[in-house]
């Protein structure tokens, strides 16, 4: 913060305070393990993107006679049970799990907030008629309801971001929930209202992005979450159908060698899987400490 | 207190209902409806509508909901084809076996995390405190799945003292005489949770750390140990209480993939026998009674609060 002179202090415009965006940028970096999930997701983002562009692999044509090769200077990382390069196959299934991941909790977030900041601005029985429905679809719990709509249709990547969305929007919508149930009786919304705006104003202006900060910790959380369902879906056998590859199907595949000792196609899709959920997780942590303000050094 | 207590029983039989709509309404997403979940996929479209009429699904949706809905209180979850047997008698014989794993994993879980959150919250911020939620970190990160294949590669691969296969059979008494086969379903089960509880009981020991009454007990001259055991253990457990009520939900869901890794003949490996044939009947019915724990579950932890805290009860 800027020091102002004592002598000139009655002169001297107020000291400048920094706003939301850059005391988050800060918090973020004084917090190393911000820094670091950042620089997990930001090298994975990377080398699932800019990688294949510099590492040509085929991962469309199946060479049986390059079938379950251990990691040599050719592949890296060995080749799979079809003789796809398992590292160029890593930075294909990687965009995969990452898209998924993401829309999946961008969806829920969306869809959570304005669900969650209505039922609060409303009050009243439309309130707890909303409530119910998540508490309702809280109590079934998320890997069933997915198998089951899974078991309908075999999910393309598309159906299966819809499908994860409709089982994570809840936590969302109950955060939400709960700060509107405070904003709503706070002077600037009264005033808003008085001034003749309407209650989808009240809303989209002054409700949700004052829940901003809420929302972006748990979205942040939902990510991660997303990815590991997609993990456990592949594994029961629901997950998104060859020959898209994704990180949890290529562990699921690959786990089912565990006794031919191919390790190499356990491990990497493995190690991916936990490094980027953890880094969303750090990431997720640094961030709620700095829109907490009562966890802030004033 | 009482006025409490029937607002939330009241609360809960709304969401109770909430879920057999719930329910009712993934019965009729099915392509072709209840016909085709009962019939399978080759029934023939006269077969549907006799079957149909039969039934009564040709008449009005409200009217087929409340047949439906008194069937299920009188404990009909219908029949399923595929096993040739009713759904509550598959369901009798598959939930003890549930609630052997999940209720010692649990049990294993709580007494792993509770002295591990409050040695953390003791010594927070030093480095046994830092190793811990590393490895909460790891263990939360990890699939499960991937968890319980690490833990096969460990124990019956390299070092080859544990079975990699839960006990096969169709009695608990039979499982429940094997315990070694027992031992890594149950600790796959127990490792996602203790990351969560430990991680709970950390926050909730530190937060009951800065209140008053210990400053008091330390001032009358109780020691550390005192304080700690006497005083702060007991605070911190309210919450986790409740912690245990709301989180049935994920406990069933480790459960069922707890299950499929080790082929443990619980619910949650009848459950996904169920999706992968299309056993209709067999998935509605687990569902449903699923979402119907989890709502007693909720409720008794919502209750357990108000019992524990007297501030709760007379708010």
């Amino acid at each position: 913060m800027t020091a102002v002179p004592a002598e000139d202090a009655s002169l001297a415009p107020l000291p400048k305070t920094r706003g939301t965006f850059a005391r988050t940028l800060s918090t973020v970096v004084e917090n190393r393990l911000a820094v670091v999930g950042l620089g997990i997701i930001v090298a994975f983002i990377l080398f699932c993107y800019i990688g294949p562009l510099v590492y040509h692999t085929d991962q469309v044509h199946v060479e049986l006679s390059q079938a379950a090769l251990p990691p040599s200077t050719a592949h890296p990382l060995g080749t799979n049970e079809v003789g796809y390069d398992q590292l160029g196959r890593l930075m294909v299934g990687g965009q995969t799990s990452l898209e998924v991941g993401i829309a999946a909790a961008l969806l829920a977030t969306v869809f959570g907030t304005l669900w969650g900041a209505i039922a609060g601005y409303a009050g009243g029985f439309i309130d707890s008629a909303m409530m119910r429905v998540v508490d309702a679809l809280l109590a079934v719990p998320a890997l069933f309801l997915l198998l089951f709509l899974a078991s309908i249709a075999r999910p393309t990547a598309g159906l299966l971001i819809l499908v994860i969305a409709l089982v994570s929007w809840l936590g969302p919508a109950r955060l939400v929930r709960g700060e509107a149930l405070s904003l709503r009786t706070r002077d600037f919304v009264t005033s808003a209202r008085l001034m003749g705006g309407g209650p989808w104003r009240a809303v989209l202006r002054h409700i949700a992005p004052n829940a901003i900060g809420t929302v972006v910790v748990n979205a942040t959380f939902q990510v991660a979450d997303a990815i590991l369902i997609v993990a456990a879906l592949s594994f029961l056998g629901l997950g998104i159908p060859p020959p898209a590859a994704n990180w949890g199907d290529m562990l699921s595949s690959g786990i089912s060698y565990t006794y031919a000792g191919y390790w190499w196609l356990i491990y990497p899709p493995g190690l991916a899987i936990v490094l980027v959920v953890i880094a969303f997780n750090f990431l997720g942590d640094a961030l709620r400490d700095s829109f907490d303000v009562r966890l802030q050094k004033r | 207190m009482t006025g409490f207590i029937i607002r939330r029983l009241l609360q809960s039989l709304v969401v109770v209902l909430l879920v057999t709509v719930i329910v009712f309404i993934l019965l009729h997403l099915l392509p072709g409806g209840p016909a085709r979940a009962q019939l399978g996929p080759r029934a023939t479209p006269a077969a549907i509508a006799n079957f149909n009429h039969q039934m009564g699904y040709d008449r009005p949706v409200p009217v087929q909901y409340r047949s439906w809905l008194t069937q299920l209180a009188t404990g009909n979850l219908g029949f399923s084809p595929k096993f040739n047997q009713s759904v509550i008698s598959l369901i009798g014989e598959r939930l003890p076996k549930t609630l052997v794993l999940t209720g010692m994993s649990t049990i294993f879980a709580l007494t792993v995390a509770l002295p591990l959150g409050m040695l953390q919250a003791v010594r927070r911020n030093r480095l046994v405190d830092y190793a811990i939620t590393s490895w909460a970190f790891v263990f939360y990160a990890t699939p499960p799945f991937f968890l319980g294949v690490v833990l096969i590669v460990v124990f019956s691969v390299y070092l080859p003292i544990l079975p990699a296969e839960a006990p096969q059979s169709s009695s608990l008494g039979v499982i429940l005489s094997q315990p070694a086969g027992l031992l890594l379903p149950v600790l796959t089960l127990a490792l996602l949770t203790i990351a969560q509880f430990s991680r709970y009981m950390r926050s909730s020991v530190i937060e009951n750390l800065a209140e008053d009454y210990v400053r008091t007990a330390r001032a009358k001259g109780a020691s550390e140990r005192i304080v700690l055991v006497r005083h702060v253990l007991r605070n911190s457990l309210i919450p986790v209480a409740t912690l245990l009520g709301l989180s049935l939900p994920t406990i069933f869901s480790g459960a069922l993939i707890t299950e499929a890794v080790f082929n443990f003949p619980g619910m949650g490996q009848l459950f996904w026998t169920a999706a992968q044939t299309q056993d209709y009947p067999i998935m509605l019915g687990i569902t449903v009674l699923i979402g119907v724990v989890t709502v007693i579950g909720s409720l008794l932890a919502d209750l357990a609060y108000a019992v524990l805290d007297p501030r709760v009860r007379f708010a």
